[in-house]
């Protein structure tokens, strides 16, 4: 569901860059990242690990621990601007304004602690409401995740539920403040597919309910592929293209994001070897001048040494100086 | 749960069992048992009955069986030095020893875990590096050196706390405690904190590092990401899981502030069971040896199955898999 | 076409140089590695470092007793620069001479109890089944009394003796090294390279010797270095109490013992400098032991 393009977006991300200081360097792994979600829309956050998403969701969280910090951009949160907020008010944002979900549910729970503690800690945090209110808020945010007996779940403890289980519960924790936004760092990846599928559907389900904006940082094309409504490719902490899920999944244009869908096994036609990209991630300590894609690019040129622009048409953004497909010609610097 | 209190009520009557064995054997190993157990002063007619009335003629075996009898009974012969049965002697020094013992304890959980917690919070602070600093010496510094100094510092130089001795006790259930009067706690003190030196830096090392362990998990991320409170996210996410293995521990080291009492009661003269020991040893008083032997075998068993029930009872994993299991 | 950037031998960083770094990253690390280098070189030079050797008697003479530090001797021969003690033994080299047994008593007993523990705990983890449970079992026993009361006990049995006190010593801490070597191997067992071995069909001895064990004694380093400290402190503490050394070899326990008579007449300095010099030693193994702990812990591994 994407809302009108009249109505105000519920996220807007300009050239937010993190960055931290390592033994070995500095190292930037969200460079200039821009973005933006409209209520009610799910953004799919594509690459492979080392490209900064995850951190990406962070730095959006305000959740950089030294030796990282957020450097610069600007975050607009319902056109509140959220960079360089104090630390407390950034505080009454998360889990109320933004939730996140992360990856492995058997560790986001702590394991000593009841469910109805953790989940009701969440509400108190940021609501008014008496402890009672609060329990039946959390009872029915189960209840809506399709946990079944919820008054018993309530009292029981993390490791008693099965993985697609906790992932749920942790859906409901993220859901209770109804929040505008919810980033999902890969929360089907440590699941059995089976469980996948469900989730996936249920998180659709609850964004149109809703109208929470979603962010879904995977690195799993499949998921995206009926998920999202727009996506973002990132590499090496830069968004490389970025455009409507239609648009990118069909017709990508930049050589990483083409390379990327084009070696999916599901594409290839029987018979014919797999298409792999060539060379590895790159180190964020050692990166290529100019374009950092360009040692693994089967269309470099000298031009690629220099940081190449960012085009935008047609509803798409582009960071490329050869793109593939016809209706962009090759761009002289 | 009751399946699991059982087998290892079980397991620790065998392991009793099995240290009465060797302290037996011990006894035996080294020499005479008649010289042992009999008074050196008896006469030779005292010696000859005494041989037939503890069946020393026997052989081991049987002897082995005899012993445990009156063990279990509550004869474990005459102290040499005192001439009274080895128990009561023990059971009468016991009260002081355990009153150190639990101070101790409970001065090393109030300073440790405070310590502990702010140092892993503030690591790289010049306060939490200080105090792991600080730490090192606690656990460095021999007990019985710490005591000499602060017996000269206190006692000698300074003139403000007592040196040796108990204070003036007061009967509490029958057991007469010392904390409970100024002139008593003037004299606990001092022993408390040498007994309780080691035990504070292995508190705060512990907590310090089990902070650290923790703030890197993933349910202190979520707990941020819930928007909750520093305070609530130390206090109570935090504090619960580091808590289980540090209280195991303090527990555990139960057992051993009362064997290190011994050293504590050496300089301080604190009438426990430590110095009772000491001197024993030194005189050559072997029933007490022997009876102080099996008690704190026995105290170590319960200790450790008290721990063991304890852990199960505060970590949820164990408790409610054992119910399944 | 890529241009790959001169890589040259400098800058990569070995495993060795990493730890290295890591470690010197401490000033209190440092600090603890001088203090050892001291202590080691006072223990093994300290015959030839003593103005006197203390336990010579005819060197000794009475009349010099209980001098203050910076006391000259009767014929003007000898400045006691810490004192002297009740038999007119000059404090530095008394000091010299117990840091040098304490540390011999503190290694050699290791040394040995690592030996044990160690070969017990990779046979357990390697073996497996009845001996594995059999040893476990002995090693929790012993575990669950603290150090100070089985080597009371033992002492106690067998009388006060440098040999007798090792044995003490040993007896107590080689369970310690059985469980963590155990623990230790139990990881490594499962990886691949053993497995590799084993195909390979190489004995088992030298599958724990030449391949398990390497791979074991790094996270024990740390720990063995405490244990030394510990067992060090131990030492001290049995022969205060008058159970460990006899007289004629004391260690900086037993001179602090004999010094602390005199110290209500404030006579301090023939406990309390000994009582220094232990402390040095120990803090300074703990020192170097802790950052060597910190360092070699994976698990608070950052960036």
């Amino acid at each position: 569901m994407v809302a009108p393009a009249s109505a105000q977006p519920t996220l807007v991300i300009e050239g937010l860059t993190t960055r931290f200081s390592t033994r070995g360097g500095t190292v930037t792994p969200v460079d200039g990242v821009s973005l933006s979600i409209q209520p009610g829309q799910i953004l799919g956050l594509v690459g492979e690990s080392g490209s900064g998403k995850s951190l990406t969701g962070y730095s959006i969280m305000g959740l950089i621990d030294a030796p990282g910090r957020i450097e610069s951009g600007s975050i607009r949160l319902n056109g509140r601007e959220l960079f360089g907020l104090p630390a407390d008010d950034m505080r009454k944002i998360r889990g109320n304004r933004i939730a996140m979900i992360f990856q492995d549910p058997m560790m986001t729970l702590n394991p000593v602690l009841r469910i109805d503690t953790q989940m009701m800690e969440a509400v108190l945090a940021h609501q008014k409401v008496s402890r009672d209110a609060a329990r039946a808020m959390c009872r029915d945010a189960l209840e809506r995740v399709g946990i079944a007996s919820p008054d018993e779940r309530l009292l029981s403890y993390p490791h008693q539920f099965s993985g697609g289980m906790r992932q749920r519960v942790a859906i409901a924790i993220a859901l209770l403040n109804k929040p505008d936004l919810i980033i999902c760092d890969e929360p089907t990846t440590a699941l059995d597919v089976t469980i996948q599928g469900q989730i996936l559907y249920e998180m659709q389900k609850l964004c149109a309910e809703t109208g929470a904006a979603l962010i879904w940082i995977t690195h799993d094309l499949s998921v995206i592929a009926g998920l999202a409504d727009t996506v973002s490719v990132m590499y090496a902490g830069k968004i490389v293209e970025s455009g409507t899920a239609k648009q990118v999944l069909e017709q990508p244009r930049h050589p990483y994001s083409h390379a990327l869908i084009a070696s999916a096994p599901s594409r290839n036609p029987r018979g014919q070897p797999l298409r792999q990209i060539p060379g590895m991630t790159p180190s964020l300590i050692r990166l290529p001048s100019g374009c950092a894609f360009r040692e693994r690019c089967d269309r470099v040129s000298e031009v690629c040494r220099q940081a190449p622009p960012v085009q935008t048409g047609d509803g798409r953004t582009l960071r490329c100086f050869h793109p593939v497909g016809a209706e962009y010609s090759e761009v002289r610097p | 749960m009751i399946a699991f209190i059982v087998r290892r009520v079980l397991q620790s009557v065998f392991v009793l069992l099995i240290m009465s064995l060797l302290v037996f054997v011990g006894i035996y190993a080294i020499g005479n048992p008649v010289d042992i157990l009999i008074n050196p002063e008896a006469t030779q007619a005292e010696r000859a009955a005494t041989i037939v009335a503890f069946g020393l003629d026997k052989p081991m075996w049987v002897q082995y069986g005899l012993f445990l009898q009156s063990a279990v009974a509550g004869d474990l012969g005459r102290s040499f030095a005192y001439s009274t049965p080895a128990l009561t002697l023990i059971a009468q020094r016991l009260p002081a020893t355990l009153e150190l013992a639990v101070v101790a304890m409970l001065v090393s959980i109030l300073l440790g875990v405070p310590l502990g917690l702010w140092a892993g919070l503030r690591r790289d602070g010049f306060a939490g590096r200080t105090i792991m600093s600080l730490s090192i010496l606690g656990f460095s510094l021999p007990t019985f050196w710490v005591g000499l100094m602060l017996i000269m510092l206190f006692s000698v130089n300074l003139g403000w706390l007592p040196s040796s001795g108990r204070g003036q006790t007061v009967e509490w259930l029958g057991i007469p405690l010392s904390f409970l009067t100024l002139d008593g706690l003037k004299h606990l003190v001092l022993p408390a904190l040498n007994l309780s030196l080691f035990n504070i830096a292995l508190v705060i090392r512990l907590t310090h590092s089990g902070t650290q362990e923790a703030m890197l998990q993933d349910y202190v991320k979520f707990a941020r990401a819930k928007g909750l409170a520093n305070r609530r996210i130390i206090g109570v996410h935090v504090l619960k899981n580091i808590l289980i293995p540090i209280v195991t521990v303090i527990a555990l080291q139960f057992g051993a502030l009362i064997a290190f009492a011994i050293v504590t009661e050496s300089i301080f003269a604190w009438p426990g069971i430590g110095k009772l020991i000491i001197d024993s040893i030194r005189v050559l008083d072997r029933p007490v040896v022997v009876a102080y032997l099996l008690l704190t075998v026995t105290l170590f068993i319960v200790i450790n199955l008290v721990v063991d029930v304890l852990y199960s009872v505060l970590d949820p994993r164990v408790r409610l898999s054992d119910a399944r299991g | 076409m890529t241009e790959a950037s001169a890589v040259t031998p400098n800058d990569i960083e070995t495993p060795f140089r990493r730890f290295l770094r890591s470690y010197l990253a401490s000033k209190v690390a440092v600090f603890g590695l001088v203090l050892l280098a001291l202590v080691l070189f006072a223990a093994i030079a300290g015959p030839f470092l003593a103005p006197q050797n203390p336990y010579d008697l005819k060197v000794l003479d009475v009349m010099d007793s209980r001098l203050a530090p910076g006391g000259v001797s009767g014929d003007g021969k000898m400045t006691f620069l810490l004192g002297s003690d009740e038999q007119g033994r000059d404090m530095v080299s008394a000091i010299l001479y117990g840091i040098r047994t304490s540390v011999l008593v503190g290694v050699v007993s290791t040394a040995i109890a690592l030996v044990i523990g160690l070969s017990l705990g990779l046979w357990a983890a390697y073996l497996g089944g009845r001996f594995d449970g059999f040893v476990m079992r002995l090693v929790d026993i012993q575990l669950s009394f603290p150090p100070i009361l089985i080597a009371l006990i033992l002492l106690a049995l067998t009388g006060p003796g440098l040999g007798k006190i090792i044995v003490a010593l040993v007896a107590v801490k080689w369970a310690y090294y059985a469980r963590s070597a155990r623990s230790i191997a139990l990881v490594e067992r499962r990886k691949e390279y053993i497995e590799a071995a084993t195909c390979l069909g190489l004995s088992t001895n030298r599958i724990i010797f030449k391949h398990l064990l390497p791979n074991c004694l790094t996270p024990l380093l740390a720990v063995t270095a405490l244990q030394v400290a510990s067992a060090i402190t131990l030492e001290a503490t049995l022969s205060f109490l008058g159970l460990g050394l006899p007289p004629t070899e004391p260690s900086l326990g037993l001179l602090i013992s004999n010094g602390s008579q005199y110290l209500m007449s404030g006579k301090y300095w023939i406990s309390v400098f000994p009582g220094v010099a232990l402390l040095v030693v120990v803090v300074a193994i703990n020192l170097v032991a802790d950052q060597l702990r910190d360092v070699l812990n994976p698990r608070l591994q950052t960036q």
